[in-house]
């Protein structure tokens, strides 16, 4: 079947189009180049007067894995308020702040998403976060691996293992847990707190094993760029919602050397003490920094208002951070001397001074940072917002009276803190393409995502041009995912099951003598048993796997 | 004949991937690290391996036919059980999704205890490697722990080797409530186990005050329960002197009213000493028979825990209005689609309505129901996946032979299909 789609403005940034009128044809759920000599066109959307962009991609959802289902399990009331029916073509759920999988998938692409990325995979539930995003229709997906607190690493940086040892144990989870990144989070802290430490600043040393935050980063770091893995090591950093944490960031970026790496939700980093509430926007000095060093790429975690959940690895904040749980109920789990994680719900208010300035402290970032390509649109989901929410979050890039609007309704005193209303600038079509379609696929290395030129795969969104930025985000003339329509106007009219995106990296088979002892003498499950395989993503018949190539490797 | 090792059990809850068992056709014998709970789970033979309606060997199509066909004129169908793996979960939900069903696991009266806790208040918990490498004061509250897991202590207290303790036979151990019925928990070195015995009801007072104890609040009887406020007093301050203590209970065996309340008291304490410059966390037991996994997989497809109805369209949670039993007992159900993949004694309630069983083989029943389907089990007929007690850890199951029979999830979606 070949399919054109005529007429509309194209914005592919990845190909340098912005918003030249172009048709595309699609074959065997590929974008081509036009046929030549006589061709038939089995169907042609007519999208002139249209916007056309690549299927967008979330690198950093909270999409699967045990945290999400206990945030689920933790909110009753939360589903109540939005139930979600079956249909003749898809099943019910829930929605809101944790919405169940099939919703999640759903409603994704029902805003123009075709793939998302659970960025905190624990090695040990790794095998969980692969079954519920199996269970997300339509969307592709992928994981990063969550190293950092586990007593391997630790132990082997103890120990003063080489790099290359630890490049070996790096890939070797990497293949195990199905993952196409590594994360870190709160790099050793979560072990620290299962020693009792309840803070963990960059140079501080966990208690047991003698090893800083710094050091962590520092051998992840290589590690990734050595194994020659396309995304840099995302990290959560130390300190996360602690005033005063813009320093600890801004020494985390100048520490890290020039070696690539992503951080991760940064707004929730950017926190200075000054006013007379001790809280403060830190997001000028990270913007400043983020400008001048080219190796680091940021989300920002923007916060909107109202009711979520956060769900997160790192026990240590997460339990200090329990005092503000909204309804008064949470969770933390220490995990398998391997990682943790903690719920805790969330309710942010704009009277509230705290919640306000950081509002506009995601916003101030977004704005002052120059280069969409390092620079990534994400609300943590569902930890500073849910992501039904991104449209919103759109329009108040893109519109400055409407930003403003908002901003003066906000705490009074949050008003005076922020530099908000004294920036003039609003983000472009083209800017937003880059930040959530070719940026993001660039970023996590998909090599034929992200982009419509021909060779990539046909993931497709139309939107009509509305100067509501919101409402046009919200509701896609159509979606195409591998080619298939599968939103009009704003609704699934077909599901697919799209692919898990991973990598490979090569490592010495000895890794898994050393492993395979240790799994022994210390864990509770064989290594055989601990490794997924392929057919755990592919038997039922729905699943795919996805290897992209290794930098260095591109053919 | 072949002997498969690294065999993970979905039987016992706690994880054990160290059996390994001889496969002889499809007989199946236990040879290394069996318990009295997995080597018979394990070696039940095979016996029915053909469908019966009315009695009557049917082909898997007639009963598939014949099981959507009592699904379809009904008004308010339930599923009961709900022990079976990830994708016959997957595809129960499936089923439920489409016919409008309640679908009740059988032990959520028991895991309601638990649930009612997480959702009012939340908890702390721990998963069985951090027990195994850093736990040095397990209080075991209202349970026989060796008998439902008979592998515990040797697993995850008395190993050899642990990361972080010197000598796992100085941990210690003390039963509040029920007392041990053996001598698992006795150190190697030969410490036995403290036990404080009371009866399971006098639970809610008594750990109402060992609370206040860890929280340092004046208490001003001299026992309760039978147990000296002394004693109890001891068990706070070693509580509060321990460097990482995991407190355990099962939801089940707190068979009163409002043992929720227990169980949140319990947390609550455990959140306390989490304020006591100390560390501290509880381990709830249970994941056996898929309940876990069922609670899970609902989890991720609802929002909510597996005592969900979808008769409006959508996924309704209440765990006391959704109660299979209730429904039953009420005639508020005008059919059960009973699924147990495990156990074979685990029986369909006593009812009358139309009752369909898809069931390991082997079951034995009362009174035949209008159609039953023998089932592979998960681990042996067939791949699957399962979840441990301490839900975090989802694991493989192995094939271990060829019995021809269909897994859960083969059955089930084809009655969705034929529906």
């Amino acid at each position: 079947m070949l399919i054109k789609l005529t007429g509309g403005a194209v914005y592919d940034p990845a190909s340098g189009i912005d918003g030249a009128k172009q048709d595309i044809y699609i074959q065997h759920g590929r974008i081509i180049d036009k046929p030549t000599g006589d061709f038939k066109v089995d169907k042609e959307y007519d999208l002139k007067g249209k916007i056309v962009m690549s299927g967008a991609i979330d690198m950093h959802t909270h999409i699967g894995g045990g945290k999400g289902n206990i945030a689920r399990i933790l909110l009753p009331e939360d589903h109540r308020a939005d139930p979600v029916a079956r249909t003749d073509i898809t099943r019910s759920g829930c929605g809101h702040a944790m919405p169940s999988t099939f919703v999640t998938g759903y409603r994704y692409a029902e805003m123009g998403y075709t793939a998302g990325f659970e960025p905190a995979v624990l090695p040990v539930n790794a095998r969980q976060a692969h079954m519920e995003m199996a269970d997300i229709p339509i969307l592709d997906k992928g994981g990063y691996v969550m190293l950092g607190s586990d007593d391997y690493l630790l132990r082997m940086l103890t120990a003063k293992k080489d790099q290359k040892a630890i490049n070996d144990y790096v890939a070797f989870t990497m293949q195990a847990a199905k993952a196409i990144g590594v994360k870190v989070v709160n790099p050793g802290g979560i072990s620290a707190f299962k020693f009792n430490q309840r803070k963990l600043d960059l140079d501080e040393q966990n208690s047991h094993y003698g090893v800083t935050p710094r050091e962590i980063l520092q051998v992840l770091a290589t590690a990734v760029k050595e194994l020659g893995v396309a995304h840099p090591l995302h990290v959560h950093g130390c300190n996360l919602g602690v005033p005063g944490n813009v320093d600890t960031t801004l020494d985390t970026i100048q520490g890290i050397g020039g070696l690539p790496m992503h951080l991760t939700h940064i707004q929730f980093h950017s926190y200075g003490t000054e006013g007379d509430f001790k809280f403060s926007s830190g997001a000028a000095q990270i913007a400043e920094a983020i400008n001048k060093h080219k190796n680091i790429t940021i989300d920002v975690g923007q916060i909107l208002f109202g009711q979520t959940v956060t769900a997160s690895g790192d026990t240590m904040r997460q339990h200090a951070n329990h005092k503000h749980a909204s309804p008064n109920k949470w969770v933390t789990m220490d995990i398998e001397c391997d990682s943790g994680c903690g719920v805790v719900p969330f309710k942010y208010k704009d009277k509230n001074f705290v919640n306000a300035l950081q509002w506009a402290i995601g916003l101030e970032t977004f704005l002052l940072v120059d280069d969409p390509w390092r620079i990534f649109l994400t609300t943590d989901h569902p930890n500073g917002a849910p992501f039904t929410s991104y449209p919103h979050l759109i329009r108040l890039l893109m519109d400055r009276s409407f930003r403003n609007d908002m901003l003066a309704t906000l705490h009074p005193e949050a008003q005076k803190m922020t530099t908000l209303a004294s920036i003039e600038r609003e983000y472009s079509l083209q800017e937003i393409a880059i930040m959530t379609r070719a940026g993001a696929a660039r970023l996590i290395g998909l090599h034929d995502r992200g982009g419509l030129s021909a060779g990539n795969w046909a993931d497709i969104t139309v939107y009509t041009d509305n100067a509501d930025r919101q409402k046009m985000f919200e509701k896609p003339d159509y979606v195409f995912k591998d080619g298939e329509l599968v939103v009009v106007d704003g609704k699934v009219v077909h599901t697919t099951w799209g692919t898990t995106h991973v990598v490979k990296p090569d490592f010495d088979a000895s890794v898994e003598k050393d492993l395979q002892r240790y799994f022994d003498r210390f864990l509770t499950m064989k290594l055989g048993n601990f490794t997924i395989s392929d057919d755990e993503i592919t038997e039922d018949g729905r699943g795919s796997l996805t290897v992209h190539p290794l930098k260095g490797n591109v053919a | 004949m072949a002997e498969i090792t690294e065999v993970p059990s979905p039987f016992c809850g706690i994880g054990t991937d160290d059996l390994t068992i001889q496969v002889d056709g499809v007989a199946l014998k236990v040879v290394k690290n069996g318990c009295a709970v997995n080597t018979p789970a394990f070696e039940q033979a095979i016996t029915d391996t053909s469908p019966r309606v009315e009695g009557k060997e049917v082909s898997l199509a007639v009963a598939v036919a014949k099981a959507a066909a009592l699904l379809k004129n009904t008004n308010q169908p339930v599923i009961g059980g709900c022990a079976t793996d990830v994708n016959g979960m997957r595809a129960l939900l499936a089923l439920a999704d489409r016919s409008g069903a309640v679908v009740d696991n059988m032990n959520f009266t028991s895991a309601r205890n638990n649930f009612l806790a997480l959702q009012d208040s939340g908890w702390m918990t721990t998963t069985l490697a951090e027990v195994k490498n850093r736990c040095d004061l397990l209080l075991v509250v209202g349970v026989d722990l060796e008998a439902s897991s008979p592998r515990f202590f040797e697993r995850y207290l008395w190993n050899e080797e642990s990361m972080f303790l010197d000598d796992t036979g100085k941990r210690e151990v003390i039963y509040l409530g029920q007392a041990p019925s053996g001598n698992a928990s006795t150190s190697p070195n030969g410490q036995k186990a403290s036990v404080f015995e009371c009866a399971n009801e006098d639970l809610p007072e008594v750990v109402a005050v060992l609370r206040a104890l860890v929280k340092g609040n004046p208490v001003r009887v001299d026992s309760v329960g039978g147990i000296a406020v002394a004693d109890l007093q001891a068990i706070a301050d070693k509580l509060l002197a321990a460097s990482y203590s995991v407190v355990t209970w099962a939801a089940g065996v707190l068979a009163y009213s409002h043992a929720e309340l227990t169980v949140q008291t319990l947390s609550e304490m455990i959140k306390d000493i989490n304020n006591r410059d100390t560390r501290s966390s509880g381990l709830p037991l249970g994941g056996k028979e898929g309940d876990q996994t069922a609670n899970q997989v609902c989890g991720w497809t609802t929002g909510y825990p597996a005592r969900t109805r979808f008769s409006s369209g959508y996924p309704e949670y209440d765990p006391y209005l959704n109660d299979s039993n209730t429904l039953l007992a009420n005639g508020e159900a005008d059919a059960l689609l009973w699924v147990q993949a495990f156990n074979t004694d685990a029986v369909p309630p006593a009812t009358n309505l139309p009752t369909i069983v898809v069931g390991r083989s082997g079951m034995a029943f009362a009174k035949e129901p209008e159609v039953f389907i023998p089932v592979g089990t998960p681990g042996i007929d067939h791949v699957g996946h399962t979840h441990r007690m301490d839900s975090v850890v989802a694991i493989r199951l192995k094939k271990l032979r060829e019995s021809g029979l269909p897994s859960t999830a083969d059955v089930l979606n084809a009655i969705e299909q034929a529906l």
